[in-house]
């Protein structure tokens, strides 16, 4: 058996799954400290069911900790950045473009030196040891030990970041290194700054894996548990205490990933109706579609694999205005159980309309009888329109799609919508975040430039699904599930050699004991 | 004459994504650095053609290279300052101003950043009055401005002038050569031209044109009015189709990326389809079925420029993906692209559409595009 976990803004999901089964799941309010948020909903959970600690084989985390540390500026380490590529890339250093407030939060230190690769893999210039010495010693002096390293086109040949990391954890007592090649694509600035992102995280990663690890063992669970990734996969939680930055916008992939799994359908649209937003994304082959643009986190530019999402103020806390009528993006957010009509207070939010159209049966009704029936229906009208329209944007080809809906708030729409072919409401909707991180598999990715002129299409393509499966069963997976879920190709402007950026992405379920 | 403010940079940027029509690169980088060259105290001037003496001389700087090697391989930063110091050593003589090669696109801001870096003034002009795949394809040299001499310089600090080469075509291929093994980015300074010369040939009033437009579209996003609209009374331009990207193809032939996009019309365009060829630009728009492109709408060397719907925000041909919201806009380019020589060159046939006729959009005089 397996628990899933989602720590959100407002309610700690826990689910507890036996294969395919979902055997019972909680909600109960996150806490300040996260983790005895944790073990009330874990003790929660383990006593409705009851199933015994020693039982788990595995637990599963979804987190917004990191994503929220960067935003609100806190609990971040002092961080320095070694950049390896001169004399090419001085105009930009790094920290350019990146708010001040976080520079100032981070107090960091930038350092340029001498290396980097061209796009076909000659050196731009040589390393020079003394040069890189140098500079960590001065970063030794500083009293900074979290450190990013990016190197010029690093995802081609990582050799050069590996060999300045050495020589930065020798100079460097307790050092905490950052690789960009681990982290980020191509795009120098932006996969430097995931990994001085995640740098500067190192030192909280570190302390909350290990609040994690006391909530777990308090409540007598010696199972092992992972997190969940942006990209729907999972990594040990060891490997989160060094990768904090990959948990980044994990929520959304969670939430359509259980959506995936509650409907068993790998395309489909899924809406998660919040408390005060919605989330609209595209699964492809039971994964999220990600954004191909650029995505700032706490104002910085990042190429992270993050969920093409389309957010919108719709929730069941949402305010409604009759005259004229409109709904949100307000909302009375968590204090819904005291501010909406239907449960003694005085707002007039979207769940009260929901109760008295008849779609929902929650708090008292007869608080919403007064209501006018004609501005109730106008207003379901409205949220179901807000919803299509939304998902018209999203899908990518015309036709009917099936929709799956999820979250809180799906009590707002009834059974019809205009562009859904069928309409999936399943019973778990309410904690398929949680549901997602318990399902969540292990992945590989392979991102790189290849010549077509020198390696045929399809040697290259297969030599990149190898390299993708090869990290896939590194992570533990069961080698039979091992399967290629995503290869796109990229044909590069003004290259030679008939350059084709690769990109293979492979899953595989966890081995569980 | 005017100094360009980190707020005008904004402006530009938007505005040369504009007329970029889908190529011409991400001018991010290029505007980060110039922003931090302003905070650094260095000033870039921007004068009008009136303004430069008929015999003094003005070159281009523009960059070469691939954009995905571009955003990997950063510059040094001495690159465009570099480029210039190369012509003028080699022709023995100072160049007094700088003109941009394309509006559209990153080398709008290139010229800014080397005339910031060098003290020269950068001129309000192009040699395209927006963007195109291939250096040649520009107004200087359809008016038989020689191409050389022309300077190539990397970030290592390697200099190459071409003294001589038989025609642009020419010197376009050289020296791409060249740029691959400089590791697949250069800057470059050429040709060498008289004051007279740009006076007769450029595009005037481009840079100028790039900060209205991007004016207009922050206004636009600020009071929450049309973007398009805003776009179109500044370019005199005119919306030829809103729908929905539905496909996608794209192929690499020659380094250069082509591919057709599919559109699917909504609201008054519902029930018909857009088709667009692109290479790195977009070069023609035909209305039609979901599979036959049928009436030509749009072709080169006019502009034909896709944004997103909502945001007015340009979407280049490397971004084009199912799904997107599109507004496809058509804009009149420059006369001074509608000449029989400069058709030949940029005109659709020579994008190897040649049952293609070009049939210019109409202009409103003094309105647009040069």
């Amino acid at each position: 058996m397996r628990i899933g976990i989602d720590v959100g803004g407002t309610n700690t999901d826990a689910v507890l799954m036996e294969g395919q089964r979902v055997l019972g799941w909680t909600k109960s309010p996150t806490t300040r400290d996260v983790s005895s948020g944790i073990t009330n909903a874990l003790t929660a959970l383990l006593t409705e069911t009851q199933v015994a600690p020693d039982a788990i084989a595995a637990v599963m985390l979804g987190t917004t900790h990191f994503t929220n540390a960067v935003v609100e500026r806190r609990s971040l380490s002092r961080t320095a950045v070694v950049r390896i590529g001169l004399p090419a890339t001085a105009a930009l250093p790094p920290f350019v473009d990146w708010p001040d407030d976080l520079c100032r939060a981070i107090d960091g230190a930038s350092y340029l030196v001498h290396g980097g690769f061209e796009f076909d893999g000659r050196p731009i210039s040589a390393l020079d040891d003394s040069e890189i010495r140098d500079v960590a010693r001065q970063i030794r002096d500083a009293g900074i030990s979290c450190v990013a390293i990016s190197g010029v086109f690093s995802p081609v040949n990582p050799e050069q970041e590996k060999h300045v990391a050495e020589i930065v954890a020798a100079e460097v007592p307790g050092a905490r290194i950052s690789l960009s090649h681990e982290i980020g694509r191509i795009g120098l600035l932006e996969r430097e700054n995931a990994a001085v992102m995640n740098a500067c995280l190192s030192e909280l990663a570190g302390r909350i894996v290990q609040s994690f690890r006391d909530a777990l063992a308090g409540l007598g669970i010696r199972a092992p548990f992972y997190i969940s990734q942006n990209d729907g996969t999972l990594m040990s939680a060891d490997f989160v205490a060094r990768y904090p930055v990959l948990t980044f916008a994990s929520g959304p992939t969670n939430s359509m990933r259980g959506a995936a799994f509650l409907s068993g359908l790998k395309d489909a649209v899924v809406v998660d109706i919040g408390g005060t937003t919605s989330d609209v994304g595209v699964l492809v082959n039971g994964f999220p579609r990600e954004a191909s643009v650029a995505v700032r986190i706490g104002g910085v530019r990042t190429n992270f694999r993050m969920p093409d999402v389309l957010s919108f103020g719709l929730g069941g806390g949402s305010h409604v205005r009759t005259d004229p009528l409109q709904v949100g993006p307000q909302s009375v957010g968590y204090e819904i159980t005291s501010r909406a009509l239907v449960f003694g207070g005085a707002d007039l939010t979207a769940t009260d309309i929901a109760v008295a159209a008849g779609l929902a049966d929650v708090g008292d009704r007869d608080r919403v009888r007064h209501l006018d029936r004609a501005m109730v229906e106008a207003a379901v009208q409205h949220m179901r329109e807000m919803v299509e329209t939304s998902i018209d944007r999203m899908k990518t080809a015309a036709g009917d799609v099936p929709v799956v809906l999820v979250g809180g708030g799906i009590i707002l729409l009834g059974d019809r919508l205009n562009g859904a072919s069928a309409i999936h409401r399943p019973p778990e909707a309410p904690v398929a975040n949680a549901i997602g991180a318990a399902i969540a598999q292990v992945g590989g990715e392979v991102d790189r430039v290849f010549s077509l002129d020198a390696v045929p299409r399809e040697q290259a393509l297969e030599q990149a699904r190898a390299e993708a499966s090869g990290r896939v069963l590194a992570e533990g997976a069961v080698p039979d599930s091992v399967e290629i879920v995503d290869v796109e190709e990229i044909p590069l402007a003004y290259l030679p050699g008939n350059a084709t950026r690769i990109r293979v992405k492979a899953v595989g379920q966890l081995a569980l004991d | 004459m005017w100094s360009v403010t980190p707020d005008d940079l904004e402006s530009i940027a938007i505005g040369a994504g504009i007329l970029g029509t889908g190529g011409g690169g991400n001018p991010y980088l290029g505007q980060q650095h110039m922003a931090r060259l302003l905070n650094q105290g260095y000033r870039a001037t921007v004068i009008s053609l009136d303004e430069i003496a008929d015999d003094a001389l003005v070159t281009e700087v523009s960059g070469m290279g691939a954009p995905t090697v571009g955003v990997e391989k950063l510059p040094r930063g001495d690159e465009p300052r570099w480029a210039v110091e190369a012509l003028e050593q080699f022709i023995g003589r100072p160049i007094e101003a700088l003109v941009c090669a394309e509006v559209g696109g990153v080398n709008s801001i290139t010229p800014l950043v080397a005339g910031a870096l060098t003290g020269k003034p950068v001129l309000d002009a192009d040699g395209m009055g927006r963007a195109f795949p291939e250096l040649q394809m520009s107004t200087h040299f359809f008016n038989g401005v020689p191409c050389t001499p022309a300077a190539l310089v990397d970030e290592k600090g390697n200099r190459i002038v071409f003294a001589h080469t038989v025609d642009a075509f020419t010197l376009e291929r050289f020296a791409r050569d060249l740029c691959v093994a400089m590791g697949c980015i250069a800057e470059l300074a050429m040709p060498v031209m008289t004051g007279r010369q740009v006076k007769a040939h450029s595009v005037r009033n481009t840079l100028s044109l790039a900060k209205r437009i991007g004016d207009a579209v922050r206004a636009a996003r600020a009071t929450k009015a049309p973007v398009v609209d805003a776009v179109l009374a500044v370019t005199g331009g005119v919306a030829l189709f809103s729908g929905k990207l539905v496909d996608v193809q794209r192929q690499t032939r020659g380094g250069f990326a082509r591919g057709q996009l599919v559109a699917e019309g909504s609201g008054a365009d519902r029930g018909t389809w857009l088709h667009i060829a692109f290479q790195n630009e977009n070069l023609v728009a035909w209305r039609g079925s979901r599979h036959t492109p049928e009436e030509v709408l749009a072709s080169v060397p006019d502009l034909i420029c896709v944004v997103e719907s909502d945001s007015g925000e340009p979407i280049t041909t490397e971004q084009l993906r199912y799904g997107l919201r599109v507004t496809v806009l058509a804009v009149p380019c420059s006369d001074k692209l509608r000449t029989p020589q400069a058709l030949a060159v940029v005109g659709p046939a020579a994008f190897g559409y040649p049952d293609v006729p070009y049939v210019p959009l109409p202009k409103q005089p003094g309105q647009g595009i040069d």
